[in-house]
């Protein structure tokens, strides 16, 4: 390491002369060696292998969809199976894909190296949320294989309990138990992060990945109880036939609606908050600066995570609330904004005038960037409630959600997965087909997904399987974009598989980054440093005046 | 880090919280069993709160925790309140407006409750 | 920083670290324990304000003396668990063990007149469903329901609570706890009490504030 200024200042005993065995070798190769293991390394690359399988089933139902969706008649599959397709697609990707992807993935993985740590606080606590995890997608599985659901993601009341004879009380049960895996995921990091920084590593040294984790954590711990209890009572209503959202019988559904979205608001910070935390790793890193206004990147993800549970009103505003709630939950929508909004200036700030590499992560990064400010202005739209009740439910809002999470959380994932790969697996992976990819599938997405803001402007609904001819234009676009963007999708497995064997090996800090995960090996030791970093230097020290080899693949 | 030191809070300490909430509990017991209007709620509710107060902060250490500890005990309750605070600054306000329902059923989209549930 | 001990787990420099953050992660989990109630809690306070009659009218037929017996019984359990703790700080194997029995056995009386309790529940009718008291106005099912619900899930949490116990009372007979290392008897203490808070309130919600319209 020569311009970098390495982060650490390992004390002056000198290095075993014996390598270390990496996480791969020691313990073994059996099966028996990953499914109880403890390690928190191994714990985030079986979480990899869920992730991308229930990845894979969502992506066939939008597949599905989008085909459907190419004619204006309902001609390929009924209204009753589409029903089920968008149910099946919105249900596993917020679950069991978004939720855990940049959490339980990159961050099972990074989150001890950063702070300098053996493990997390409570690997075994870690090692059961993978199962809880796996044991709730499970039942979803069951649900979607044996006659699906077609109550949509969110499950509305009265409709998931007195109406729809599908698999609800199954999807509910998968969704309470991978709850569960979530707390204990948010919980580990919590308590890790408070407990377990190696010496000299004060708040204000932590990378901003960890404040945005933090921050994450906290809506893990504190909102999906009150999703787990509200299933609960769907199960309770749908299986008893007590009524306690059933009209007929006193309940208010609207209470439901409060309910949900308490989780449910807050469960989209979730869903980008790690994404903005990678990209705040990456940005400063390949534009070779350190991060413009450090602190107030930080303490923006802590006021996102705060902010995100004073605004869950903002999905109601059609759904009989009182109109003074309303107004208080729109300008609380409005307040959201400010801290987003510093981010985005403060990444922009951040490669003015800096040595921009476009690597690949870079690549992703700045797509982020660009996807998120989309996703996020038209959420500004959407807060507004004139605006809102002119285009509740149609396409419009599918436009802005995806902007943020396929467009953001997923661009984002892409981007962490591509910046940790090489520590993960020691393997460097092509380069070039990196880029292509990255490039593929910010082109396809904007195909998708921007005609979408059009139709729904114009009025097309959402989860209808047929609509008015006039849309066709649209729709077709749409389509198309979506095979661009599986091409897209399909090209990074393909080449990142193919690097574990094939890859060149990887140095330890092939991006001359900072930060206590690439002052070790790659792949690390099984307790990720030889001996306990002690950190003296404040983070991102870069130099955008030296001219740096970074190592490709 | 202050490192944390361990209360050891003595048995003594520990017996008269307990009798204070058996006599709370007490009280409790003996004010529902007059009618009091509002304030059996209110006294019923307080009486509560003293009580948790008393195990959180003597049964349960918060008072002799560290600082940290003691935000990691109010965040949930805080968070609790923001849930309840917001929710009812829906229904507190309902009808407040005239033409607008106050109960969701009162638009006719669906039957209002009737005595015989047609489950 | 102290020197190595059996019970001090890999990732941890020292016993106090360990303590510390076995302290925070059950307190944060605490946190999400009061979320989980808390979104009965709201739909208890909900329809409570929009239903205050039936609710009183449903809540006159609530036992209040099984209430208050539980009630004392689950305060004095926690006095118990408390004296296993401090005994446990001081390294008293007999008395820890003494005490965590104690606590387990009210523990266990709180579930035996909950059962007496909710027998007597269903012979009055008060299941909502189709069986539900008549005379009771249909929105009385609310209260009935969440009173199940509630005291339900409060109960499993006892259950749990008595389970924990169980095995810190194995470990303790094994000798695994000294003066030194009792982490686990603090932490399932914090779980014991809190069950004992989240009673507090079920007593006061359930069985005191809707005896009088």
């Amino acid at each position: 390491m020569n311009a970098t200024l390495p982060q650490t200042n390992t004390s002056e005993i000198p290095a075993p002369p014996r390598r270390l065995l990496t996480y791969f070798e020691e313990g073994g190769h059996t099966l028996g060696s990953w499914l109880l293991t403890t390690d928190h390394k191994r714990i985030g690359i079986l979480y990899l292998y869920s992730i991308v399988f229930f990845f894979t089933i969502a992506a066939i139902a939008a597949a599905l969809m989008r085909m459907e969706l190419v004619t204006p008649s309902g001609d390929m599959v009924t209204s009753e199976t589409y029903n089920k397709l968008f149910t099946i697609h919105g249900a596993t990707m917020v679950w069991f894909f978004l939720i855990p992807s940049i959490p339980s993935v990159l961050g099972n993985f990074v989150v001890p190296l950063m702070i300098g740590a053996r493990d997390l606080a409570f690997p075994r606590l870690n090692l059961l949320s993978w199962y809880l995890f796996n044991l709730g997608g499970l039942l979803a599985i069951y649900s979607i294989a044996f006659g699906g659901v077609d109550t949509g993601w969110t499950f509305y009341e009265p409709y998931s309990s007195a109406f729809s004879n599908t698999h609800v009380v199954t999807m509910v049960a998968g969704i309470f138990i991978a709850g569960f895996s979530s707390i204990l995921t948010g919980l580990n990091f919590i308590v890790s992060i408070h407990t377990l920084r190696a010496p000299g590593m004060t708040w204000f040294k932590l990378p901003l990945f960890l404040w945005s984790t933090y921050a994450t954590s906290i809506i893990l711990v504190l909102a999906t109880p009150v999703l787990a209890m509200t299933l609960v009572l769907v199960a309770a209503e749908k299986i008893w036939g007590v009524g306690i959202f059933d009209p007929r019988l006193g309940g208010d559904p609207v209470l439901f609606q409060h309910m949900f979205w308490f989780y449910s608001h807050p469960a989209v910070y979730i869903m980008i908050l790690p994404g903005m935390g990678v990209v705040s790793e990456v940005i400063p890193c390949f534009s070779r600066k350190p991060i413009f206004g450090y602190h107030f990147v930080a303490f923006s993800s802590v006021a996102i995570a705060l902010l995100g549970f004073f605004v869950w009103g903002h999905h109601m505003f059609v759904s009989s609330q009182s109109v003074y709630s309303a107004l208080v939950f729109s300008m609380a929508s409005y307040l959201v904004a400010v801290p987003s909004a510093i981010k985005v200036f403060n990444w922009t700030m951040t490669l003015y005038r800096g040595r921009i590499y476009l690597d690949t992560p870079m690549l992703y990064a700045l797509g982020f960037i660009g996807l998120f400010m989309m996703g996020g202005l038209t959420g500004l739209f959407l807060a507004a409630l004139g605006f809102n009740v002119h285009v509740h439910g149609t396409y419009f809002v599918v436009a802005h959600f995806h902007y943020i999470m396929v467009g953001g959380m997923v661009t984002g994932f892409l981007a962490g997965l591509h910046y940790w790969w090489p520590k993960i697996t020691g393997r460097l992976y092509p380069e070039s087909l990196g880029r292509l990819a990255a490039l593929i599938i910010f082109i396809g997405f904007n195909i998708t997904f921007f005609p979408q803001y059009v139709v729904g402007y114009l009025g097309m609904p959402r989860r209808y399987h047929a609509y008015a001819p006039e849309f066709q234009l649209y729709n077709v676009m749409s389509s198309a974009g979506a095979s661009i963007l599986g091409v897209g999708y399909l090209l990074p497995l393909i080449y990142l598989i193919w690097s574990l064997k094939h890859g060149k090996k990887a140095p330890p800090n092939p991006w001359k980054a900072t930060g206590l995960e690439w002052q070790t090996p790659s792949p690390p030791p099984k307790h990720n440093f030889a001996q306990t970093p002690i950190v003296t230097q404040e983070p991102y020290q870069y130099s955008p005046e030296i001219e740096e080899e970074l190592v490709h693949g | 880090m202050t490192p944390l030191t361990p209360p050891i809070v003595t048995r003594k300490t520990y017996f008269r919280v307990w009798i204070v909430l058996l006599l709370l509990l007490l009280l409790n017991w003996g004010l529902a069993q007059l009618d009091l209007g509002p304030f059996n709620l209110i006294a019923a509710l307080a009486i509560a709160f003293v009580q948790m107060l008393l195990m959180l902060l003597y049964l349960m250490h918060a008072r002799y925790n560290t600082p940290l500890t003691r935000i990691f005990v109010a965040a949930g309750f805080i968070w609790l309140v923001i849930m309840l605070d917001l929710t009812l600054s829906d229904y507190l306000t309902r009808g407040s407006v005239p033409g607008l329902m106050r109960k969701s059923w009162e638009h006719g989209a669906w039957p209002a409750p009737t005595k015989e549930p047609s489950h | 920083m102290a020197e190595a001990h059996e019970s001090l787990a890999e990732q941890f420099d020292d016993m106090p670290q360990q303590l510390e953050a076995s302290t925070l992660g059950m307190w944060t989990f605490l946190a999400t324990e009061i979320l989980f109630f808390g979104a009965l809690f709201l739909s208890y306070i909900i329809y409570r304000h929009t239903y205050p009659e039936a609710f009183a009218e449903a809540g006159r037929q609530v036992k209040i003396l099984h209430g208050t017996v539980n009630t004392a019984l689950l305060l004095t359990s926690s006095l118990t668990m408390s004296f296993a703790i401090h005994a446990a700080q001081k390294g008293r194997n007999r008395p820890l063990l003494g005490f965590l029995f104690l606590t387990m056995f009210l523990g266990c009386c709180f579930l035996a007149v909950k059962g007496l309790e909710y027998k007597s529940d269903i012979d009055e009718h008060l299941v909502p469903g189709a069986h539900f008291a008549h005379e009771l106005p249909v929105q009385g099912q609310i209260f009935w329901f969440l009173y199940w619900l509630m005291t339900g899930v409060h109960s499993l949490h006892l259950v749990a609570g008595i389970g924990v116990l169980a095995v810190i009372a194995w470990l303790a007979w094994r000798r695994r706890f000294s003066e030194r290392y009792h982490n686990p008897v603090i932490i399932s203490g914090l779980y014991w009490h809190f069950v004992d808070v989240i009673w507090v309130w079920l007593y006061a919600l359930f069985y005191l504030i809707n005896r009088h319209a």
